[in-house]
């Protein structure tokens, strides 16, 4: 079963690439937190039980329902062009996605001595790729905050592979950070889309020497 | 103590935040900083003492402890004459206030925590605070500074967030992992040397965001370019020492393992690519904060060629660090007072600042002293010993490399701190404002501290340096 759910993450990747609207993009957010939240409760069953609802939490209140809910919000307020405007056509994204996932199904072959189970490596590695891709690739800033968001579920992934050791506490402050630091990157969004007109990577360049 | 701590500093934040009147809001910052001076105190008298589990009073944490106090009281000083000055809101003021205090807690919860995951967590903490305090002048370009400022630290700290899991995955083997720093290196002996290599790799990347180290220095100068410079001041300092800080663990952590010479390789390419790039900048900037910030990044590069030539290098690049801070602390004050007499930053539109203001001119010719590590000041010790490092640990290319990129910094350092200071030649428009003298005061006390620790260190400071390396192989 887990193998599944990693797999349809994973084609979750792929479909990224081809979409061009950005509340495809948030749909798919919202079904990765899904994905996720099936993955860790099978995967975590057996740790404590506090544990394991505040993983559950974190899955569906933060990834599936506060994050897609928070950025259509955004969306709307600031009167985003539906488009996402890559630099690149669609048909190149997939095939760049389709080799990140070719290459790290190649890596996780070829690393050996470590006890780590190669579906979740090759999940989290073609996420944290995907995820920087589309944030290089994109013009609006929106999209950079949704590829940062793929990349944090590309750690999900891995950590989830590692089990859960660290203490209650610096789990509660890894996830508050991270649901904070989306957040601010939400405010500034904001931000940018009062004082510019188009929410565009173009309007960052003039910071220089 | 510390918890109780947390606590007082969190809940003067919050009033600050909610408070709008001038006196409570002064009654509140000398509360919180005596309240800071006095958790720095009890820190030092319970010296390697565990508090809460996860804090822990440690030699390294400490020094910068200190540090941090000093600054926090510099700081806040000039942070009320610049808002005093730009006249902003109560409200403004207030959040500009809350996010400070938040950020100086943070920062002391950075250098003592115990635990590796702790310790991610407070330096995206640092992340989140600072960003508030950037984004107060309100303008497109703090905008676009703290958006990118955000962004890359947020990327960077997830990198080292992944090499942190790749740690744990590594661990999995042993019964009960336990991720203090004390007990990491106990339990490293079983994992292979390539695993280790990567996950020092993604830990390096991540911290380097924080230290404002090559590969990923800078959304740390477009940050400095655009905060308030009391602000600019934190970032280049303490916060800066938050990223060596965790360098420095994470360091520490490996030092007996068999990647030591490859760690000392990977520190070596950082610090001598950032003393390239910003030996490269600097030539050409014309802006008086970036170009300080260049010079930052040249620090830093050379603290981290300190720690990967080992010996006197790890005590030397702590000692850098430390006066680094002063130096560069001061070096922002003063830039305040210079913006307010010239209304711009940038340094050909500038010139004969002797005859408009005499103390600050005073302190920038002391600055340039100390930042190219002339002799009396304190740099050139802690450089000198750098350098001696590099010489012993048989590193001759890479000395003379550093050398002669450090004359380049050094040249354009001199050459645009001598026009601010000397120019006559063009038109200037009128002094905008003469500074009031009392204000470089701070400055002063600084630069005399940067000397006379050079000189005479105090014994107690150099048992804690001594002890803060007492881990590393010597």
């Amino acid at each position: 079963m887990t193998n599944i759910l990693l797999i349809a993450f994973v084609i979750s990747l792929i479909y990224i690439g081809i979409a061009n609207r950005l509340s495809t993009y948030i749909n798919i957010l919202a079904v990765q937190g899904i994905i996720l939240f099936g993955v860790s409760f099978i995967e975590l069953i057996q740790i404590n039980p506090i544990n394991l609802i505040f993983i559950l939490f974190e899955t569906i209140v933060f990834k599936t329902i506060a994050i897609p809910v928070f950025l259509n919000y955004i969306i709307k307020k600031n009167h985003i062009v539906r488009e996402t405007q890559p630099f690149l056509p669609d048909f190149l994204s997939v095939v760049i996605i389709t080799c990140i996932i070719l290459g790290s199904f190649i890596l996780s072959n070829v690393i050996t001595g470590v006890f780590i189970r190669k579906i979740f490596f090759l999940a989290s590695v073609s996420a944290l790729l995907s995820g920087l891709f589309i944030i290089i690739t994109r013009k609006k800033i929106v999209t950079h905050i949704m590829g940062y968001l793929i990349m944090e579920n590309g750690v999900f992934i891995l950590s989830l592979s590692a089990g859960n050791k660290m203490p209650m506490l610096v789990n509660t402050g890894i996830t508050l950070d991270i649901f904070v630091s989306v957040l601010v990157l939400g405010v500034f969004v904001n931000r940018i889309g009062n004082t510019f007109e188009e929410m565009s990577v173009d309007n960052l360049t003039n910071l220089k020497d | 103590m510390f918890g109780i701590y947390l606590i007082v500093a969190f809940s003067i934040a919050m009033l600050t935040m909610l408070n709008r009147n001038k006196t409570v809001r002064i009654g509140l910052l000398i509360l919180f900083i005596t309240l800071q001076t006095a958790i720095t105190i009890y820190a030092y008298i319970h010296l390697n003492e565990e508090n809460t589990r996860y804090f822990k009073f440690d030699a390294l944490g400490v020094i910068f402890m200190c540090v941090l106090t000093i600054l926090s009281y510099t700081t806040v000083y000039h942070s009320y004459i610049y808002l005093r000055h730009r006249k902003d809101s109560s409200r403004s003021q207030s959040f500009y206030f809350a996010a400070l205090i938040i950020l100086i807690m943070v920062m002391t919860c950075a250098y003592l925590a115990s635990h590796l995951g702790l310790l991610w967590v407070f330096i995206e903490l640092t992340t989140l605070s600072v960003a508030v305090l950037i984004y107060h002048e309100r303008t497109p370009l703090a905008l676009e500074a703290t958006w990118k400022y955000v962004f890359i630290c947020s990327v960077g700290i997830t990198i080292t967030f992944i090499g942190i899991i790749l740690l744990s995955i590594a661990l999995e083997g042993s019964e009960a992992v336990n991720f203090s720093f004390k007990a990491i290196p106990d339990q490293l002996s079983q994992i292979n040397t390539s695993w280790l290599k990567t996950i020092f790799l993604f830990m390096i990347v991540g911290f380097c965001t924080k230290m404002g180290l090559f590969p990923m220095h800078t959304a740390a100068i477009d940050a400095h370019t655009v905060a308030p410079p009391p602000i600019s001041a934190f970032i280049s300092t303490t916060l800066m020492n938050v990223g060596f800080i965790a360098i420095f663990r994470t360091y520490t952590m490996f030092a007996h393992t068999p990647i030591i010479h490859w760690m000392n390789m990977v520190l070596f390419l950082c610090g001598i690519i950032s003393v390239i790039v910003s030996a490269a900048y600097l030539l050409k900037v014309n802006h008086l904060k970036r170009m300080s910030a260049y010079s930052s990044i040249e620090h830093m590069g050379l603290a981290a060629i300190g720690i990967a030539s080992g010996g006197i290098g790890y005590f030397a690049a702590i000692f850098h660090m430390v006066l680094h801070s002063f130096v560069k602390a001061s070096v922002f004050y003063q830039i305040d007072q210079f913006h307010r007499n010239f209304r711009t930053y940038l340094i050909n539109e500038t010139g004969n600042y002797f005859n408009r203001n005499l103390p600050g001119a005073m302190v920038f010719l002391l600055i340039l002293i100390s930042i190219t590590a002339m002799p009396p000041s304190g740099i050139f010790v802690t450089e000198f010993w750098i350098f001696k490092a590099l010489f012993t640990s048989s590193h001759f290319f890479i000395f003379i490399l550093v050398l002669f990129f450090l004359t380049v910094a050094i040249y354009s350092l001199t050459k645009n701190f001598l026009h601010i200071l000397f120019n006559q030649r063009q038109e200037l428009l009128p002094a905008q404002e003469k500074p009031n003298p009392i204000e470089t005061v701070s400055q002063f006390i600084l630069l005399a501290l940067v000397f006379y620790l050079g000189i005479n260190p105090p014994a107690a400071m150099l048992n804690l340096l001594h002890e803060a390396v007492a881990n590393l192989p010597q």
